[in-house]
């Protein structure tokens, strides 16, 4: 039976242990000479990305060559998917040449789902729309834990839009199982209806939460959003709910400071914050192999998945 | 050709009757009846023909999603005889001479009589009045005006149109949708969308069109149909705007009465539908107000596509269900079987309410001597499983596939012809 | 989801009867370490790697005899040899053990590879090949608490604490104090247990 990633709420707190203790073993590899282990040679992961994004492509593909499997990137975007075939057929096409598992990045919330109840092999979730980045949440909380010691009882403080961020949405639901208490920061046009249902604190007042934080994560924040009328302009968004040097004296001494990327430097967050001490934006992207080694070992290294959902 | 519907009890009520249909009309009611045909209805309930305020026929331009020949099949099965075409096709029906051709295919294939709705603006496009009393005088006497699909969002042009259509005792069938509050929308904008990360559409959106086009309609002493309600709040105002006593009717389909906004956590495209499904407050308060008769009809909003237009993303798949065929069901299941409607009660407001805001002559009513025999007998007791592929429809898009439906149309008859038998078209 | 252990303790314990007891288990450990020493000229270079989950603990005991006998402090490390295994593919992914190597590496060094049951060879197989990952020993050796025979590779232990011949049907289990609260070696009567002996592909 094979199983997927699609939701940070696939995983149970063992689960994610599992990963993150994974995780931690395969962050040695990347201190060797061979930074390579043959986990899983002979095995195919594709990267389909539908969506431009180098980075996060690019950590997947990392992760699954350092564990030996072959990997086809399948960049949606100008081949025959916007000659308007459809993700059925794109998902068939790659699963006839043998993928053993799908990396999937999508514009279209859920578009992950319906890939799973298409192919039989692995989906991972790399970005799906306004949904979810379970890989990202779980980097996230690989690094809170090298930083801090722990999840349990941590108070994480994430601002930003929240309404439009999938990272927000995957941390929510993985902090949660973890342990951690999460508060969520942005103006009120940034957070979905809905929310208070969602297990986090809601503020509007970043300076009243960022003193009992002890991590910080700024999500990045769309200049046309503006256009939309979710706020009047970057500069008062910068003045309520950005990241600036005197809002870090605010914090606490062991505080980090996160950021999942691509940054607007200056409105979100201050250059002086996102490249001072207590920011931990490379661990993030050092982490995310790691992590993303730990997921593809987890879900294709044995003859069934040891994570994830079978549901799709 | 002439029936006997033996040993039937009309409207479900009193000691069961022998029905005979002859030459048209419903020609004698009573005992020992004989006829060339015979078809022992023991158990079963007669209903006047069941009349679709709301249908999507696809004709023409979209024929490989559904025809007027599926479609009316598939209403005869449901047990109609009588249903609205929508205006949404492809060239739009906005002239005489798209609703005439409509009309015609109806005539034609006759499985069911077709009404054409015609469209309120060209070309849907909310901006000029389309020839609206030209479409009232064409052959198929058009009286149901509607841009469904999109809403005529202008107020001016709203206003407008319901007040040009009293000329010919015409109504506006509002869609229901401020476009602003709904750009990019895909589901109902609550707690379900805000985890699922899709764009909401508001509650509001739909409110704030009712009680704009309520006042509107107040004040030109124009008639006025609001098309699909889906929310509590609507289901207020059409109560606040009939108790003031304006023209004002509204509909409801099947799947809002049955269905939630749970049923989007699958991402499953079956379910996008327009208006979306919404919660489960909204769905007690519509079936309460469908038995109080705040709501005065039920229609199906019958959304056939195909399969390539479903078989994709949420975001990419196309809005609409099939629903012609599991409408009686359906409603049966969440009002007859829990006592909120009696059987006369879903005539009402399945076939006598929506043929007279149709203005249909023919349709919607009483089993009499000498009425139209436009009769659907029901079987209450045969329950069945919903399966895609056993549909009249042309398309598959049931959101009802795999559930369990209590009672069954046994057999339509439109003006004494057979249309249908035991959920096949004849 | 639980992590399948490297050796499954399947079988009737209780039924399984003692080959070592504590004492018996402490002179073998002792004479290994005499004999490391002695084919070793001292061991001056050598590094004991365990193969979790007991190899460490076999390690650390063996450097405790080494720094007793001859003063010298010996480098240790455990080497998890999971990612490297041939028959991944028959389970469930395993949990991941901890692979820490001595502070100076490898390279160079001796390298003796300490586990606790010799039987397929494949785990040292697997084990070979990470460390070709990890540097460049000046050379390897083998050290097992237990050779139970039906090898399946060309493989041969340097240091043997003791050889137990014992059928496919039979089950070793061996108990160390830092994991199981005793020290025994207990060999598992035939048909109490399925066989050790993963089927191949």
């Amino acid at each position: 039976m094979n199983r997927h990633l699609l939701s940070a709420a696939d995983l149970s707190l063992d689960d994610a242990t599992l990963i993150l203790d994974t995780a931690t073993e395969m962050a040695q590899v990347s201190d060797r000479t061979v930074k390579k282990l043959p986990t899983l040679r002979g095995r195919t992961v594709v990267n389909l990305f539908f969506e431009d994004s180098t980075r996060t492509k690019t950590s997947f593909e990392l992760a699954a060559k350092r564990l030996s499997a072959d990997v086809i990137n399948f960049a949606a975007k100008g081949s025959s998917v916007s000659k308007g075939e459809t993700l059925k057929d794109t998902a068939l096409t790659l699963e006839a040449m043998g993928s053993d598992a799908v990396v999937i990045r999508h514009s279209w919330s859920g578009a992950p789902v319906n890939l799973a109840r298409i192919i039989r092999g692995s989906v991972v979730n790399a970005g799906d729309g306004t949904h979810e980045h379970p890989t990202q949440a779980l980097l996230d909380a690989f690094t809170m834990r090298q930083k801090l010691g722990r999840l349990e009882g941590l108070k994480v403080t994430i601002v930003g839009d929240i309404l439009h961020s999938r990272v927000a949405r995957s941390n929510v639901l993985l902090l949660k199982t973890l342990g951690a208490e999460v508060t969520l920061v942005a103006p009120p046009t940034l957070f979905p209806r809905g929310v208070d249902s969602w297990p986090a604190e809601v503020s509007y007042d970043l300076d009243a939460v960022l003193p009992k934080s002890d991590v910080v994560m700024m999500l990045r924040v769309q200049r046309e959003r503006m256009g939309a009328a979710y706020f009047p302009s970057a500069r008062e968004y910068s003045r309520r709910y950005g990241l600036d040097v005197d809002r870090v004296l605010a914090l606490q001494d062991h505080t980090i400071v996160m950021h999942p990327g691509p940054m607007v430097r200056g409105m979100e967050i201050a250059s002086e914050v996102a490249d001072g001490l207590r920011s931990t934006i490379v661990d993030q992207v050092t982490n995310g192999v790691s992590v993303r080694m730990a997921v593809l070992y987890l879900l294709l290294g044995g003859s069934e998945s040891a994570i994830g959902s079978a549901e799709a | 050709m002439s029936w006997v519907l033996k040993n039937v009890t009309l409207y479900g009520e009193g000691d069961p009757v022998d029905v005979a249909l002859h030459e048209g009309v419903i020609a004698e009611i009573g005992h020992g009846l004989s006829a060339d045909e015979e078809l022992d209805a023991t158990g079963c309930v007669l209903l006047p023909g069941l009349v679709d305020l709301h249908t999507h026929l696809r004709e023409p331009g979209r024929e490989d999603a559904e025809t007027v020949d599926t479609g009316t099949q598939a209403a005869a099965v449901g047990g109609f005889t009588a249903v609205h075409a929508m205006a949404n096709t492809e060239p739009v029906a906005d002239t005489a001479g798209v609703v005439e051709q409509v009309w015609r295919l109806g005539q034609e294939h006759g499985h069911c009589d077709v009404f054409p709705v015609g469209a309120v603006t060209v070309g849907l496009a909310g901006k000029e009045m389309a020839e609206l009393g030209t479409m009232a005088d064409s052959a198929a006497r058009v009286r149901i005006f509607s841009d469904d699909g999109k809403c005529v969002s202008d107020a001016s042009l709203m206003r407008r149109a319901l007040e040009y259509v009293k000329a010919f005792d015409g109504v506006i069938a509002q869609h229901a949708q401020e476009p602003r509050l709904t750009d990019g929308a895909q589901m109902n904008e609550g707690v379900n969308s805000s985890m699922l990360g899709l764009a909401g559409w508001p509650a509001v959106a739909e409110e704030a069109i009712i009680a704009r086009d309520c006042l509107l309609t107040a004040h030109v002493g124009g008639r006025l149909h609001v098309c699909h309600i889906s929310t509590a709040g609507s289901v207020e105002l059409i109560r606040w705007a009939k108790g003031k006593g304006w023209d004002v009717t509204a509909e409801v389909t099947p799947h809002h009465l049955l269905l939630t906004d749970d049923c989007a956590r699958t991402y499953d495209p079956t379910f996008k539908v327009n208006p979306p499904l919404r919660t489960q407050a909204d769905v007690d308060a519509l079936r309460e107000a469908l038995a109080d008769g705040t709501i005065d009809a039920v229609a199906t909003d019958h959304a056939p596509h195909a399969l390539e237009d479903k078989e994709t993303e949420w975001g990419a798949a196309a809005m609409g269900m099939t629903g012609l065929e599991t409408a009686l069901a359906v409603v049966v299941q969440t009002m007859v079987t829990t006592g909120r409607l009696t059987w006369r009660q879903v005539a009402q407001r399945m076939s006598e309410t929506p043929a007279r805001i149709g203005r249909l002559e023919g349709h919607g009513r009483p089993l009499a001597v000498g009425e139209p025999a436009n009769v659907t007998l029901v079987d209450p007791g045969a329950a069945w499983v919903v399966d895609p592929a056993a549909m009249a429809s042309r398309s598959r898009n049931t959101p009802f596939a795999g559930h369990h439906l209590p009672a069954r149309v046994k057999a339509t008859f439109l003006r004494g012809t057979l249309t249908a038998r035991e959920g096949k078209p004849v | 989801m639980t992590a399948a252990s490297d050796r499954p303790v399947s079988g009737d314990l209780a039924a399984a009867r003692p080959v070592l007891d504590a004492p018996a288990l402490s002179r073998v450990v002792d004479r290994m370490a005499h004999e490391l020493l002695e084919k070793n000229g001292g061991g001056a270079d050598v590094v004991l790697l365990g193969i979790p989950t007991r190899g460490p603990h076999l390690a650390a005991r063996l450097a405790a005899r080494v720094l007793a006998f001859e003063g010298l402090t010996v480098p240790t490390g455990s080497l998890d040899v999971t990612l490297y295994r041939d028959d991944l593919r028959l389970k469930s992914p395993r949990a991941l053990e901890e692979t820490d190597l001595p502070a100076d590496g490898i390279d160079g060094k001796l390298v003796v590879l300490v586990d606790d049951v010799l039987f397929s060879g494949r785990t040292v197989r697997a084990a070979l090949d990470a460390l070709a990952d990890l540097g460049r020993p000046r050379a390897v050796q083998l050290a097992v608490l237990v050779d139970r025979g039906h090898r399946e590779l060309p493989i041969r232990a340097d240091y043997v604490g003791k050889n137990i011949p014992t059928s496919l049907r039979e089950t070793i289990h061996v108990q160390l104090s830092e994991t199981d609260g005793t020290d025994a070696v207990l060999l598992g009567p035939a048909g109490s247990a399925e066989p050790m002996r993963v089927a191949q592909p």
